[in-house]
């Protein structure tokens, strides 16, 4: 494919990278030159972008956004071979295609107290729902977990918007354990009407479980596999309520005590195989 | 015609002209084109077989009304540059519909040679001219005086690709706002390159844009812009956004690890390259038991794509008979070439997984037709004690789209039906004033063709449209389309 030569391409590419900033060990957040999304985005909402030619289709959540100067930020993990291209970028390089805003803003919530629950790069999903909140006057609380105090980001972010607690399985920062330990605390001594909850899908089905007794309302914000982003291919469909629903048009949000986590995680895991095959396959190209 | 040296009784001893085909064995193994294509020689016998009826009813089988007779003289004669002329003129993508409209059910059903033997093959020389013409260069660019009016089109799929086209030639300024990184709708992402090469509807889309059209890729409309801000940016805006929703059949299993949509296996492997997978950077599951459920063109298409990524079985699973199968008859027969296995009559009840939830088979039943339902095709009933399993490592469900709400929720004010399509009138305009729609999105899963006729009837009556309402230039528009980045007057 020669798509790069295609004016159409081009007319609508050069998302140029401002800044990529190393957050922790493997994620990395980058600003990226895109105006119609920065205008159009709202809490909630993802783009999907493509690197270039052979490149995959990558959902990432808009973490920010700044109209004036047209640019969003995006927050990526480094996992695979896709990703560890986009962590790659430096200044001045351009990512070919970035279409969105998709997904449906988020709901906010704002009666009460509200919890934002978010575990490891989740935090970069949370912060523009907890960012959301904070704007329309919500009392937010943020729960934040990570491995280890070395892989915590977007902590200041946070904690500038409402009281922070922060978690880490090796107690190296805040308390030690994981993020539900001290969600259950919280929602022993303080009723809250709302629960949000971004992260790995272990980390959200173990929110779920515990507001689901205590009858809280909890949302989550899901990231299943996902090809077009409008609603075409189905492949980012999850059970919901015995439902099949479409992550991109239906969501990101569910209500999390409707979620087949089961059925999500194990999804998640279709190309495992294909995914170490990547990037044996560039560490041979490089060696 | 006194320029036509055959007489009728020699044109009707002429035969219809085989389409020369690629090596089923090897073919199945690859995705170059399964069609070869005409040679001049073959395609100036088989232009010879036509009549030139006085009252051409194949045109009436045309939903763009190509003027078939005049471009089969034109062939005849030798001067391919002509017909192409009155190809072009007639249907804006030609090159796409000569490989993949249903001709047997339109144009070539109402040949009067084919009451009694094999109709002329229009829909190949179709194809000879539209890809003659590609390889010489031919454009029918005529310079047009711009009517200062601008109108935006919602997808780049053949309906919204040919009504930008023919706007596009009444002078009218175009955008087509495409969702997708690359334009064509589904002729990219879901039409197998062994059948329609991308490399062709990019050709289409080249052309389209000599003529001016613009094409803006990843904007999503309903998302990037609202409807109400084109209606403010243009003049005039026609929804051309497909079906899209892709149905699944609601039996347990279909969250299990190997079970795709059609579109997305397609796409994957379509739009994303996943065959040349790591070097491109997608995977798709390449099945060694692939099962396909549904007997469209789709599902075609799929089970035909299965066997090029090296499945050993590739099986059609569709609950009706061969007569029922909704696909084009040239699909199905080459599928039986190239060894896909068809279960026909034969009902999905469940698809089973194993522990580790991969896919491990689909449980049938096997079904005899009743009456006609209300689709009018024979109901499909089950057959008590005919059920099993079908072993296989991957399906792919194939059983049609529904609407997709992307668009109409993001605008409640457009009135839609119960299932979420929209509402048009005759001339193609919603209850928006100004604002038109056409193709599936309208009438709901139909076929390349049917969209394409659309787009041109509706650039038709936008073109209407467009002459009866002054051109209104107003603040709010100016703001909306500096603001918004949708262009300067």
């Amino acid at each position: 494919m020669n798509d790069q030569q295609n004016t159409w391409v081009m007319a609508a590419s050069g998302h140029e990278v401002i800044t990529n900033t190393q957050l922790s060990q493997d994620v990395h957040k980058l600003v990226v030159t895109a105006p119609r999304v920065a205008a159009a985005r709202l809490p909630g909402q993802f783009v999907i972008v493509r690197l270039g030619d052979g490149a995959e289709r990558i959902p990432l959540t808009i973490a920010d956004s700044n109209a004036e100067n047209g640019t969003i930020v995006l927050v990526v993990q480094a996992v695979g071979k896709s990703t560890s291209d986009l962590v790659g970028l430096s200044a001045g390089d351009h990512i070919h295609d970035v279409v969105g805003p998709l997904g449906r803003p988020s709901d906010l919530v704002v009666e009460g107290t509200v919890v934002c629950v978010a575990g490891g790069v989740g935090a970069a999903v949370m912060y523009p729902i907890a960012q959301g909140l904070a704007a329309l006057g919500a009392d937010v609380i943020t729960v934040l977990g990570a491995r280890t105090a070395a892989s915590v980001v977007y902590a200041d972010e946070l904690a500038a918007l409402g009281e922070l607690i922060l978690c880490t399985d090796d107690g190296t920062a805040g308390r030690t354990g994981f993020v539900t330990d001290a969600l259950a605390d919280l929602l022993g001594k303080r009723p809250a009407a709302v629960v949000y909850a971004a992260g790995p899908v272990p980390m959200m089905r173990a929110v779920a479980a515990v507001t689901q007794p205590r009858d809280v309302r909890t949302i989550v914000s899901l990231n299943p596999i996902m090809v077009d982003g409008t609603g075409m291919c189905g492949g980012c469909r999850v059970t919901v309520d015995g439902k099949m629903r479409f992550a991109c048009v239906d969501g990101p949000e569910f209500d999390a005590h409707g979620v087949d986590f089961d059925e999500l995680d194990d999804r998640l895991g279709t190309y495992r195989e294909f995914e170490r095959q990547a990037m044996t396959h560039v560490c041979r190209s490089a060696g | 015609m006194t320029d036509r040296p055959l007489s009728k009784r020699e044109r009707l001893k002429i035969d219809r002209q085989e389409m020369p085909t690629s090596d089923a064995a090897e073919r199945s193994r690859s995705f170059t084109e399964v069609n070869v294509g005409f040679t001049e020689q073959i395609a100036l016998l088989e232009a010879q077989r036509c009549l030139d009826c006085k009252r051409a009813t194949c045109v009436d089988g045309c939903p763009v009304s190509v003027d078939i007779p005049s471009f089969m003289g034109e062939i005849e004669r030798g001067d391919l540059a002509a017909a192409a002329r009155i190809l072009f003129a007639d249907n804006s993508l030609p090159a796409v519909t000569g490989r993949v409209c249903p001709q047997e059910t339109q144009c070539e059903a109402l040949c009067v040679r084919g009451r009694k033997g094999a109709p002329v093959a229009i829909g190949h020389l179709e194809r000879f001219i539209a890809d003659w013409a590609r390889g010489h260069h031919h454009d029918d660019v005529a310079a047009v005086e711009p009517s200062g009016r601008r109108v935006a089109v919602i997808g780049a799929g053949p309906g919204g690709l040919t009504a930008a086209g023919e706007l596009s030639r009444r002078g009218h300024a175009v955008t087509v706002f495409e969702a997708l990184h690359l334009p064509g709708g589904v002729l990219s992402y879901g039409i197998p390159e062994f059948r329609l090469p991308n490399e062709i509807v990019m050709d289409e889309v080249r052309r389209l844009e000599a003529l001016g059209v613009q094409i803006e890729c990843n904007v999503v409309i309903g998302r990037t812009y609202t409807l109400e801000d084109l209606q403010a940016g243009f003049d005039a805006v026609f929804v051309s956004v497909g079906a899209g929703l892709p149905m699944f059949l609601d039996i347990p299993g279909e969250g299990l690890k190997g079970v795709y949509s059609a579109n997305e296996y397609l796409t994957r492997i379509n739009l994303m390259q996943s065959y040349a997978f790591p070097d491109a950077n997608t995977p798709v599951l390449h099945g060694d038991r692939v099962v396909v459920i549904g007997g469209g063109n789709v599902a075609i298409d799929a089970v035909r794509t299965a066997l090029r990524l090296g499945a050993h079985e590739a099986t059609i699973v569709y609950r009706r008979g061969r007569n029922e199968l909704p696909a084009r008859v040239e699909e199905v027969s080459h599928a039986d070439e190239e060894g896909v296995r068809f279960q026909l009559q034969v009902s999905p009840l469940a698809i089973e997984g194993n522990d580790e939830r991969w896919v491990t088979g689909v449980r049938c039943v096997d079904t005899e037709l009743g009456e006609p339902d209300e689709s009018g095709r024979r109901r499909p009933m089950p057959i008590e004690g005919s059920e099993r399993v079908i072993p296989c490592d991957t399906v792919v469900v194939a059983v049609g789209t529904r609407a997709n709400p992307l668009l109409t929720s993001a605008s409640p004010n457009l009135a839609v039906t119960n299932r979420g399509y929209l509402i048009a009138d005759d001339r193609g305009m919603t209850n928006l004033p100004g604002v038109f729609a056409g193709g599936d999105i309208v009438r709901g899963s139909a076929t390349v063709i049917l969209a394409m006729g659309d787009g041109k009837r509706i650039a038709g009556t936008i073109d209407e449209y467009l002459h009866a309402t002054a051109v209104t230039i107003d603040s709010h528009r100016r703001r909306v389309m500096s603001e918004k980045g949708l262009g300067t007057w």
